[in-house]
């Protein structure tokens, strides 16, 4: 296991300095006329007085030598944790800005992942027992549908309809959980069962080929000729191999739950992380855009990370690879 | 054209026919698919005649109007025909859609086949690359490239093109390691075939099928992704008739008077996609015998009946 864990970081290791270079040259790659059209748009009340063309530039760091504004920027964030400062706004720090929003993509990430397997492990799971039957048809054509509806459609859709028919609509301000945890669950129930619903469709289908490859494994014949019953057959001896590689889905999924998570915050007007990006962005706010993608990214890779270790710890075969 | 030789038309053999025949008879859902992809195509390409007013056609005597005759599913908050906008909606997503998978799999190409086929140290600096650019949710990236480059046609199909090309090339990849050590690979090298010739003549013929299907399964997203971006306002500019635009936060007060206005976009969307992935994985399915489900097309037959088949394809002997 120790020499596996080393083998994977000394992988990740250049990953992540590739990961900060394109964050870094993304930003840096601003054409001349978004600066003019920042100028614009900031205005000077925004900037405070004496802000010109060249104090913006400053402040975005592109007054010196490429290497140098690269080394100064991951510099700061080995040294210092700091992601920087914001342009607009005084006082808090784009850290504190990030670590603020956080929670509430972090929840409705969390749900909208129960919801998720709630939904595609058992029906996953009933499509591979029953492949061919009808029940498999159907359950397939949802997982289908589950991936071809646009989550914003659905979104839009519970915004406008319940509100027309019956006058529902969900809470606009945010309740934290620590005032009243069953409205802010309330809150969140809906975004979530949205998001999870798109990321379902996908988990769905993998449980059900992964079910399917370890149902024509020999010791699962070998169980049925025992004479075993169906049920301990799914349950004690299939589910348990099926389930594994369903843990590197949940990994794999963890992007398009925050990129999903951009799209719904901004539907529910909750103000997390994504909506704090698609704000960031109309004020052209870069240093926090960049911040965001740095900290997902590397959430991405450590989460992933993480998975590949109980990946590797739940099935010794990875291992040895 | 005589009975006879029609029926030896019908004989001879093209791989299309024979895809699109078993398409139908072992796949009729996914060739339900096929129909709605060629509806798209064929709408995309026709819409201005299809359109019974022009895309940007304002009429504001005319806001908001309840389906009638003259408009069929009513019209927006600038008196714009709403069918007129779903139909060129339409050719806004086949242009996406086809170019930008048509640019993701080129990147893919060249990505993937030099990766795979030099293999050693460049495949390994490539593949942290890689690697890296997966890191990023997809979304976040397209939003924040798109805000720098500013929103417009060429660049989302760039946008778009270019960063799905780079996860696609895992893929290509993984299909030419497969088939890098066969003879005939080894065979072209020893007579000097030179390197760029092999991957051209060789290599790349030998993993159409994974192409194929990464064109199959990759527009649905593409389109949906163009959707996702119009709608945040990162992706065309709002005078363009996009489905995703359609359904942006600008018309978000009046689509709580009309909600006609967000039905219909989202139902073509859905339908669209649907009927894209439906398509994909039947053609996958058809091409790829090993992501098959099941024991294969003669799975639910008995033994009898496979046999039966086998004589008639005349694979066995009677």
């Amino acid at each position: 296991m120790g020499s596996y864990i080393i083998r994977r970081v000394s992988l990740l290791i250049p990953t992540v300095i590739l990961v900060t270079i394109i964050v870094f040259m993304t930003i840096r790659l601003i054409p001349g006329s978004i600066i003019d059209t920042m100028m614009g748009e900031m205005g000077t009340e925004a900037l405070g007085a004496g802000f010109d063309r060249a104090a913006l530039v400053h402040k975005l760091g592109l007054d010196v030598p490429i290497y140098e504004q690269y080394g100064k920027w991951v510099g700061s964030i080995i040294f210092h944790g700091s992601l920087g400062e914001p342009l607009r706004g005084q006082g808090e720090t784009v850290n504190q800005k990030i670590f603020g929003r956080l929670p509430v993509t972090f929840e409705l990430g969390i749900m909208a992942l129960i919801v998720a397997l709630l939904i595609a492990l058992p029906i996953g799971i009933y499509s591979a027992i029953r492949q061919d039957t009808v029940g498999d048809w159907v359950a397939r054509s949802i997982s289908i549908l589950f991936i071809s509806i646009p989550s914003f459609w659905m979104g839009t859709m519970i915004m406008i309809y319940p509100a027309k028919w019956w006058g529902w609509s969900p809470a606009m301000q945010l309740i934290p959980f620590s005032v009243d945890p069953i409205g802010n669950l309330k809150m969140f129930i809906v975004p979530s069962l949205v998001l999870g619903m798109v990321i379902s469709g996908t988990t769905m289908r993998m449980t059900r080929t992964m079910m399917l490859e370890v149902l024509r494994q020999d010791y699962i014949r070998t169980a049925w000729a025992k004479g075993l019953t169906e049920r301990t057959v799914v349950l004690r001896h299939a589910i348990k191999n099926a389930l594994i590689p369903v843990v590197t889905i949940i990994g794999m999924q963890i992007p398009i739950l925050v990129g999903g998570s951009v799209i719904i915050e901004q539907i529910f007007v909750l103000p997390g992380l994504g909506r704090l990006m698609v704000e960031s962005l109309s004020y052209r706010d870069y240093p926090i855009v960049s911040g965001i993608n740095l900290f997902i990214a590397v959430v991405v890779m450590a989460a992933n990370l993480f998975i590949d270790l109980v990946y590797a710890y739940l099935d010794p075969r990875i291992r040895y690879k | 054209m005589t009975a006879q030789t029609q029926t030896q038309t019908a004989k001879r053999k093209s791989a299309l026919a024979d895809i699109l025949f078993r398409l139908i008879k072992e796949k009729p859902v996914g060739a339900v698919g096929g129909v709605i992809v060629v509806l798209l195509l064929f709408v995309g390409i026709f819409s201005n005649f299809i359109a019974p007013y022009g895309m940007n056609d304002v009429h504001l005597a005319h806001r908001l109007e309840a389906p009638s005759i003259q408009h069929l599913l009513g019209t927006d908050q600038l008196g714009r025909d709403t069918f007129s906008r779903i139909i060129y909606g339409a050719r806004i997503s086949t242009i996406i859609g086809v170019s930008a998978t048509l640019l993701n799999i080129v990147i893919a190409i060249i990505i993937g086949t030099t990766s795979g086929f030099f293999g050693g140290k460049f495949d390994t600096i490539m593949q942290r690359f890689v690697d890296a650019w997966m890191s990023f949710p997809s979304l976040l990236i397209l939003i924040t490239v798109m805000s720098l480059v500013g929103t417009g046609l060429i660049q989302i199909i760039l946008v778009l093109g270019i960063s799905g090309g780079i996860s696609s090339s895992r893929v290509v990849r993984s299909a030419v390691m497969g088939i890098r050590e066969n003879i005939y690979i080894l065979a072209s090298k020893v007579i000097g075939v030179p390197t760029p010739m092999t991957l051209i003549q060789h290599i790349i013929p030998n993993i159409m099928a994974p192409i194929i299907i990464i064109f199959s399964t990759t527009i649905g997203s593409v389109i949906l992704s163009e959707a996702a971006l119009s709608f945040l306002g990162f992706g065309l500019p709002p005078d363009i008739a996009s489905w995703g635009g359609m359904l942006s936060a600008e018309g978000r007060q009046y689509m709580e008077i009309a909600p006609r206005l967000a039905l219909w976009p989202g139902i073509c969307l859905t339908t669209v996609v649907w009927g894209m992935n439906i398509f994909g994985d039947a053609l996958r399915d058809l091409l790829d015998p090993r992501m098959r489900g099941g024991v294969g097309r003669l799975g639910n037959l008995g033994a009898k009946k496979i046999q039966k088949f086998l004589i008639k394809r005349q694979v066995l002997k009677n």
